[in-house]
């Protein structure tokens, strides 16, 4: 479990050092996504060539290692449109998510992804404990 | 295709990959990660450590080069005002993560799986990554 966390993160880590070393670039994945909708953006081709890539990573595990995309989490639609909306809206308006931020902001020292990562791991934690304690899990 | 967009296709391929081989992926682990006054896992803090661990490392050495291999110049975000729209959207994140367990990378991953859960959470994320680009357009406008 532990051997499996630390092999994937080392590769993700890997990822997005390669992503600035070859692209320049700062691999946040709500800016990557997201930016394909912004129409101000000058370069999108390889926005698209990144989530390609992603996609086919995808076909590999589920190929190669089904029981990683398993989720066996009971969420109902409500709660997943919830999500949706919250994760959608919250990582565009805080310019950043696990990747952008966790990863390669803490990693920089950068303030602004510090603070941010601390905000979203303690309200993910706050979320978690008030649906256990309410019991909103389906 | 020319070299910055394989580069891209290969590190989509890889980061994609490594969210697969560390649970990030699975929804319950990552609850399980976020229930630190329940059953708390800490597995998947081992993906922070492996992740920073490599990025801190290389960010040092490539804070030497002039520029990158496949394109002109290195776009870091120099920002470093904290401000409203930081705090409030990275709590919004939090809580939308802490419902469904997924963040933006693990739950594009899962797309294939084509399970019904992937397809909506994703689904309204994208929809309201729109959403948010138009609002945003408005606001700029004003």
């Amino acid at each position: 479990m532990i051997g499996n966390a630390l092999l994937g993160g080392l590769l993700v880590g890997l990822a997005a050092i390669l992503m600035l070393v070859f692209n320049g670039r700062i691999m946040g994945i709500s800016g990557i996504v997201g930016g394909i909708f912004n129409p101000s953006t000058r370069s999108q081709a390889w926005r698209y060539f990144f989530f390609s890539g992603m996609l086919l990573g995808g076909l590999v595990l589920k190929w190669l290692l089904p029981q990683a995309l398993e989720n066996t989490l009971p969420r109902n639609n409500l709660q997943l449109v919830l999500a949706g909306v919250l994760v959608g809206w919250g990582t565009r308006l805080g310019s950043g998510c696990t990747s952008g931020h966790g990863v390669c902001g803490v990693s920089r020292l950068s303030p602004r992804s510090l603070l941010a990562t601390g905000i979203f791991m303690l309200f993910g934690i706050l979320t978690v404990w008030i649906m256990n304690y309410w019991g909103l899990t389906k | 295709m020319n070299r910055e967009n394989l580069s891209s296709l290969f590190c989509g391929f890889l980061f994609a990959l490594g969210l697969g081989i560390s649970g990030m992926t699975q929804p319950q682990k990552v609850i399980s990660f976020l229930d630190l006054f329940g059953s708390w896992d800490p597995s998947l803090l081992f993906v922070m450590v492996g992740a920073i661990s490599v990025y801190s490392i290389g960010y040092r050495w490539v804070q030497k080069k002039e520029r990158p291999i496949f394109t002109p110049q290195f776009l870091i975000p120099s920002n470093r005002q904290i401000d409203s729209s930081l705090v409030l959207g990275s709590a919004l994140f939090g809580m939308g993560w802490g419902i469904a367990g997924f963040c933006p990378g693990p739950a594009l991953t899962s797309l294939v799986g084509l399970s019904q859960s992937v397809l909506v959470f994703v689904g309204t994320m994208l929809i309201t990554m729109v959403l948010f680009e138009t609002w945003q357009l408005r606001r700029s406008r004003k």
